[in-house]
């Protein structure tokens, strides 16, 4: 037992919780916290210019570590400004712990200086929250908080601390490290039966499709996605949030489907018997048309989530249970079982696939300076290690589409909220968690623009991440949606980077490197230097203003209903 | 179609709060609700009686089990629980309607809870097509005021 206060036993519980790493902004109600933090050993705390940044950061070291990120904000502004962060995380199921200060007890209520609901604006995005009262809540409250937010499906929980509760002293005593959540159970084994039944259905199948999203990652089960495609020869397509969990150079790979997904991929489904959804949830930018979608197959789903299962189509195998216990589980009753009976030969099926993957590939047009021939330049200098993060756009399909993925946790992105600014603070979070590697923020010239004062962050903090701006003076994206179903009306969308800003000397301004490109005979040598320089660089890549994200399944069409997907 | 969900919940600040926006945030009618401790004062009950399809009454009952502070939801159908309301209606009752009042209250096994100059108030519980009934009757005497409880409910046995 020790006397400590609210803030310092905070502290020590995250300490005991192994966090390295706190992206925070200070303020009023968090001067206790912040002198505490002013002397610890074990806790780095990384400044961000903006409490959005400090969110995202948080979410991106999230991703590309596996483990909790952290952020912390003070009361009223600070907090509102976590939301957009928060929100994007959570969306994504990603395990996020948010700290904000708080006004103090006796002022909850009264419209006090810097006073917002904070739990209350927070209820819909969070997965769970605390609001403190006393001191003697924080030990269970942080121990809870990080076991909600990294079990089970993923999430983010927030702690509001008033600054009183951080004030005062109390008898702190180390808690028990199980948590007793009377009412947190999440199903991790699935039904034996229903594993006996999907198996039967595999074996059985001539033209099965493998479709794996977020789930995967989060539960750690590239290995075990990988053993079960090649021990059945099973085609697999990846969702946006599962980019690299199957190698995308593999023959078996379809790449990624959905909207702007490869037509080969899209097909597959459209013309599937059978399809195994892994940790993935059949999001609207993956099914186009739900009434036509996948009409063929049977579907079996594996998720950790019962609410996910039936949520938006109908599932006739459904496996509630962590991915990766449930895919040794079904491994393990498909290699008995095809002891017995051969699988079926799926050789007709991989020939119309293959005969599919040659008709519509994806291309890089050779029109001037486009941004797929950037990408492409990336991937192969990085020789496809680097992790990508990306903002939201059309520079971020291009990436999803061009940078072929093969490492789990190596592909981030904004998939469920799309939060354009995420990008450059989701890499300096990324990079420190793997300080080690070759972080790529792929922005666009609108999002970069959202969070460009994380710049400073990653000079003073020395985080060299580089950001390569896919700048063609557009909202691109939107522009594209005008251009294909508004007339060319781009109303609002051009945003005249050519005039405002000079991206390089806004690189400049910070303290990091700024280059520009101009020609395609540049971009080899400049991503060179880029990569080689031993700090934080921005790139201008002046790519072709109107080039589109093919091909394209336009919203509400079916899925096999694609744009532009030949060349 | 109509259902009775009975929710257990831990007693903790904020939870009524968690579990109203669940039903708010996903487009989920909510007919009545009612709350309470139970035995255990650390649980609170929360019956709810929403009108919904069958896919969403599922969503309904997967999304309320996400909730850290929900402990249990069980649907109970109309046919194996005890279901009960309570109205207190203020009627009004000049000297010539009163007798006839009365009268229904009986029927209906209500009890006068107060009497005034101009009005009587009844209270009634039952399930709720008596109590729309016992309403519709009333109204031609004129209801002055009205309050339901919301839909409490056990299951049987
Ligand atoms: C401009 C734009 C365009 C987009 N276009 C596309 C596109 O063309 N194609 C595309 O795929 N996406 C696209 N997206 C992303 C899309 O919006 C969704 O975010 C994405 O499709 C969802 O991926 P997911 O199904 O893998 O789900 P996630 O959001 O990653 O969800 C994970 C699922 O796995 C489950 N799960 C979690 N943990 C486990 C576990 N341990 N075990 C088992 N299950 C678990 C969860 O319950 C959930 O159901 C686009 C986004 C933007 C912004
Ligand atoms: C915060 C936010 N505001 C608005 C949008 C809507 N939106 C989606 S893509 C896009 C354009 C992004 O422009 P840019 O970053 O230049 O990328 P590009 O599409 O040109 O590659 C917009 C405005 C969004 N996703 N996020
Ligand atoms: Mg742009």
């Amino acid at each position: 037992m020790m006397r400590m206060t609210g803030a310092r036993a905070l502290l020590t519980c995250l300490e005991r919780e192994g966090v390295e790493v706190i992206f925070g902004y200070p303020g009023g109600v968090l001067l206790p916290i912040y002198d505490v933090l002013y002397d610890s050993k074990k806790i780095r705390h990384v400044l961000t210019r903006h409490e959005q940044g400090a969110a995202h950061a948080a979410d991106g070291y999230a991703r590309a570590t596996g483990k909790v990120g952290v952020c912390m904000a003070t009361s009223g502004p600070g907090a509102c400004n976590l939301v957009t962060g928060l929100a994007t995380a959570g969306m994504d199921s990603q395990p996020v712990v948010a700290i904000t200060g708080q006004v103090a007890t006796h002022q909850i209520g009264t419209d006090a200086f810097q006073e917002a609901d904070t739990t209350g604006i927070t209820m819909p995005i969070v997965k769970h929250s605390y609001l403190l009262k006393d001191p003697k809540e924080v030990p269970d409250a942080v121990r809870d908080s990080f076991l909600i937010a990294s079990t089970g499906r993923r999430g983010v929980v927030l702690i509001d601390i008033p600054v009183d509760v951080s004030r005062s002293e109390f008898d702190y005593e180390p808690v028990e490290r199980k948590a007793s959540l009377q009412g947190y159970k999440p199903t991790t084994r699935g039904h034996a039966r229903q594993i006996r039944e999907a198996s039967r259905h595999i074996l059985s199948s001539s033209r099965p499709v493998i479709y794996a999203g977020g789930g995967v990652i989060a539960s750690d089960a590239s290995q075990e996605l990988r053993k079960l495609a090649k021990m059945l020869d099973i085609p697999v397509t990846t969702t946006l949030m599962a980019k690299g969990v199957f190698p995308e150079t593999h023959r078996l790979s379809l790449g990624m489907l959905g909207m702007h997904g490869t037509s080969y991929a899209n097909y597959a489904m459209m013309e599937s018997d059978l399809v195994v959804a892994i940790g993935a949830r059949f999001d609207d930018r993956i099914t186009g048309h739900l009434d036509t979608f996948a009409s063929k197959a049977k579907v079996i789903h594996i998720d950790i989530d019962p609410a996910e299962i039936g949520k938006n189509v109908k599932v006739d195998i459904p496996v509630v249970g962590d991915a990766k216990t449930v895919l040794r589980e079904l491994i393990k009753e498909l290699e008995k079982r095809a002891r017995e009976a051969p699988p079926k030969d799926l050789k007709q099926w991989h020939r119309t696939i293959n005969r599919w993957k040659k008709e519509y590939p994806l291309f890089i047009p050779d029109d001037g300076l486009c941004p797929q021939f950037v990408i492409d330049m990336v991937y192969r200098k990085t020789k496809g290690k680097a992790v990508i993060v990306t903002e939201v756009g059309q520079n971020q399909m291009w990436a999803a589409q061009f940078y072929k993925a093969s490492i789990p946790r190596n592909f981030i992105s904004s998939g469920g909220l799309g939060t354009m600014g995420f990008g450059l603070p989701a890499a300096i979070g990324a990079k420190i968690g793997r300080p080690h590697e070759v972080v790529i923020d792929i922005a666009g010239d609108g999002s970069i623009q959202m969070t460009s004062q994380e710049l400073a962050t990653a000079v003073i903090e020395k985080v060299p991440v580089k950001v390569f701006v896919l700048n063609n003076g557009y909202l691109g994206m939107v522009r594209q949606w005008q251009e294909l179903f508004y007339g060319k009306r781009y109303s609002h969308t051009c945003l005249h980077c050519d005039v405002s800003p000079d991206f390089v000397k806004l690189a400049e301004a910070y303290g990091a490197l700024g280059l520009r490109v101009t020609k395609p005979q540049e971009v080899d040598s400049v991503i060179d230097r880029a990569l080689e320089y031993d700090g934080p660089v921005l790139v201008d890549f002046r790519v072709e203003p109107e080039e589109n994200v093919f091909p394209m399944v336009a919203p509400g069409s079916s899925l096999d209903d694609m744009i532009g997907g030949k060349k | 179609m109509k259902h009775t969900l009975s929710i257990l919940v831990e007693n903790k600040p904020g939870v009524l709060a968690r579990v109203a926006g669940l039903f708010a945030r996903r487009g989920f009618n909510i007919e009545s609700l009612a709350v309470g401790i139970t035995d255990d004062p650390s649980i609170s009950r929360i019956t709810s009686v929403v009108d919904v399809e069958e896919h969403s009454l599922e969503q309904i009952y997967k999304q309320l089990n996400k909730l850290i502070n929900v402990l249990k939801v069980v649907d109970l159908p109309e046919d194996t629980s005890v279901q009960r309301e309570l109205v207190l209606a203020k009627v009004s009752a000049d000297p010539k309607a009163r007798a006839e009042i009365i009268e229904i209250v009986d029927i209906f096994r209500g009890k006068i809870v107060d009497v005034g100059k101009e009005t009587i108030t009844i209270e009634i519980t039952g399930a709720s097509s008596k109590l729309c009934a016992f309403e519709n009757l009333l109204r031609s005497y004129g209801v002055v005021d009205l309050v339901r409880s919301g839909m409490i409910a056990l299951s049987r046995g």
